[in-house]
């Protein structure tokens, strides 16, 4: 029963989030990767992009609310979402056609565009400020959980409970429809082949008679989706304040270096590899040991490796690692 | 008459003249092989035909029409196509998602196509799914050269198709192209082993700081004492 207990301790506190903030990771880092492999930048800009979307969905959420449409138990941005993207993907349009189409076209150094990359993040985190306020948003509504702890406890008669948040739910969710949904684009498609192609070997893929504005204008609207996704489930999840999105690029760009800068795959193992590490390493284990060890020996600290505060820490020290041991990253990527 | 042909080209990089007032032009169902030392403006030749290079003098015609100014594509869509000597394939693509790149141009179905290629090189119907990256030289050369051929070209240009590979792959990619020119596509290749090349072409151009020095069929070429001497090793 302890033990039983001690799994379900862990569960409810590390496994149930991680998963969801591995999937919001990962979300962003794939969104990053494909920027990376086909437009041949590292775009810091990623975060505002999804700060931008989660912005579009707060304010449609309001409008919606207004009107007095709703989404029964589910939260009302799940609903506007589709609307949300299409306006986070006609922001990135916007954005490349009066900003990385001239660098792309002076053929500028990949280090040349990510300075240019930070610029947009700064505009875009300022136009978003500007809009919606630096304040703190919470445009979650509908059902809070999909299973309370207090029917956990009820059905299993365990001490501990298993709380499913709705919106953790729908990110799991969310995120296995659209990463299918991108694999079988890329994989199966002729479009998306010959986005793979393009990224692989631009020249050929201009003899081969591939449309190089085609082909950025695909790149922008899946990472638009992504992104608008990624920042609106993340916002449901834990609340919507612009400044946090800045902070969130950093962790996403962990994510897709560790997974292996390139890889698709690698951007959604490395988005969990992340998430679990962060969250085993600022744990408090306490109570774990108490159910598995005798009373007497359980020591009288938290057992905590590192506070939560050090949460962001985290993810540069295994960042660091992996560009020490292995740069390529857990799947073979390109080196940065 | 040439089915393609590059007439009184003069083009180069920045203000240097690489070619200076240069023919190349290959007949219908025919093989034309361009020699000459390195640095003579082979590739650059070859470059400017295709249109990946603006040439400042002289006309580029494909069965009679002037395509001098159109873009690499468009020429494709005439029914030319290219394997550049380096990077010539997806590596990251398996072989087939290649070849069906190559005709990614075209509207129409390309199974016929594959079908073509993979009775041409049988070791590509084995490796098809696997990636093209991590195939052999020899193996790669005919992905690249498959691709290529994947829009039916009426001429088909081979900038160094033997770089790299070693002797015996060699001779098969040889053995190839002369199949290819069989079934009725016309070769205009570049090539380091001038011998070998000129033994299988029915013209020869050998060039020699961007100027035409000798053209004539392969076998008076190499017959050519003057020829023998300076590019063929006696």
């Amino acid at each position: 029963m302890d033990f039983l207990n001690g799994i379900t301790l862990i569960a409810n506190y590390i496994i149930i989030p991680g998963l969801t903030y591995g999937s919001q990771l990962a979300l962003g880092a794939l969104g990053i990767t494909i920027i990376y492999t086909v437009l041949r930048f590292s775009n810091f800009a990623h975060g505002e992009f999804m700060s931008f979307g989660t912005m579009t969905s707060i304010l449609l959420t309001w409008l919606f609310s207004n009107l007095g449409i709703k989404l029964g138990i589910f939260p009302t941005a799940i609903l506007v979402l589709p609307i949300a993207i299409l306006i986070t993907i006609f922001y990135c349009l916007i954005i490349d056609k009066f900003v990385f189409k001239f660098y792309r076209q002076q053929k500028s150094k990949s280090v040349i565009t990510l300075i240019v990359s930070i610029g947009v993040m700064f505009f875009s985190g300022g136009l978003i400020r500007f809009i919606i306020g630096p304040g703190d948003k919470n445009f979650f509504d509908g059902e809070r959980f999909i299973l309370k702890a207090k029917t956990f406890k009820a059905l299993t008669g365990l001490n501990e409970g298993l709380a499913i948040k709705t919106t953790q739910g729908v990110t799991i969710i969310l995120t296995i429809l659209l990463v299918f949904l991108l694999f079988w684009f890329l994989n199966k498609t002729k479009t998306g082949k010959s986005m793979r192609a393009y990224s692989d070997n631009q020249e050929l893929a201009l003899l081969s008679g591939i449309n190089p504005e085609k082909v950025v204008l695909i790149t922008w609207i899946i990472t638009g989706t992504l992104a608008c996704v990624a920042g609106t489930l993340y916002g449901l999840d834990k609340s919507y304040k612009p400044f946090t999105y800045l902070h969130l690029v950093l962790p996403i760009f962990a994510a897709a270096i560790v997974g292996g800068v390139g890889n698709p795959v690698g951007a959604i193992i490395g988005g969990f590899v992340i998430a679990f590490s962060e969250l085993f390493i600022t744990f408090a284990y306490k109570k774990i040991f108490y159910y598995l060890l005798p009373y007497e020996i359980v020591p009288n600290g938290l057992l905590q490796i590192l506070s939560t505060d050090y949460k962001i820490a985290v993810s540069f020290i295994i960042l660091v690692l992996v560009l020490l041991i292995k740069p390529t990253g857990i799947y073979k990527g390109k080196v940065i | 008459m040439y089915l393609l042909s590059g007439e009184n080209i003069t083009c180069g990089y920045s203000s240097i003249d690489i070619l200076s007032n240069c023919t190349i032009g290959v007949k219908r169902g025919q093989i034309a092989s361009i020699v000459g030392p390195n640095g003579a403006g082979k590739s650059t030749a070859m470059k400017a035909i295709f249109g990946l290079l603006g040439i400042r003098k002289g006309k580029i015609f494909l069965d009679g029409e002037d395509i001098t100014n159109l873009q690499p594509q468009e020429r494709v869509l005439k029914g030319m196509g290219f394997v550049p000597q380096t990077n010539n394939i997806f590596p990251s693509l398996s072989v087939q998602e290649n070849l069906e790149m190559g005709a990614f141009i075209q509207a129409k179905n390309c199974e016929n196509m594959l079908n073509y290629i993979y009775e041409l090189f049988p070791i590509l119907r084995d490796k098809r799914y696997q990636q093209a990256g991590e195939l052999s030289g020899g193996q790669r050369q005919q992905v690249a050269v498959g691709r290529a051929l994947m829009t039916s070209p009426k001429v088909l240009m081979l900038d160094e198709p033997s770089a790299g590979v070693s002797p015996i792959v060699m001779e098969g990619i040889f053995k190839k192209i002369k199949e290819i020119a069989n079934q009725g596509t016309a070769i205009l290749m570049v090539e380091q082993n001038a011998k070998q090349a000129l033994t299988i072409s029915d013209l020869g151009f050998v060039l020699n700081q961007g100027k035409n020095l000798f053209t004539d069929t392969g076998k008076s070429l190499l017959d050519n004492k003057e020829v023998r001497q300076a590019f063929l090793g006696g």
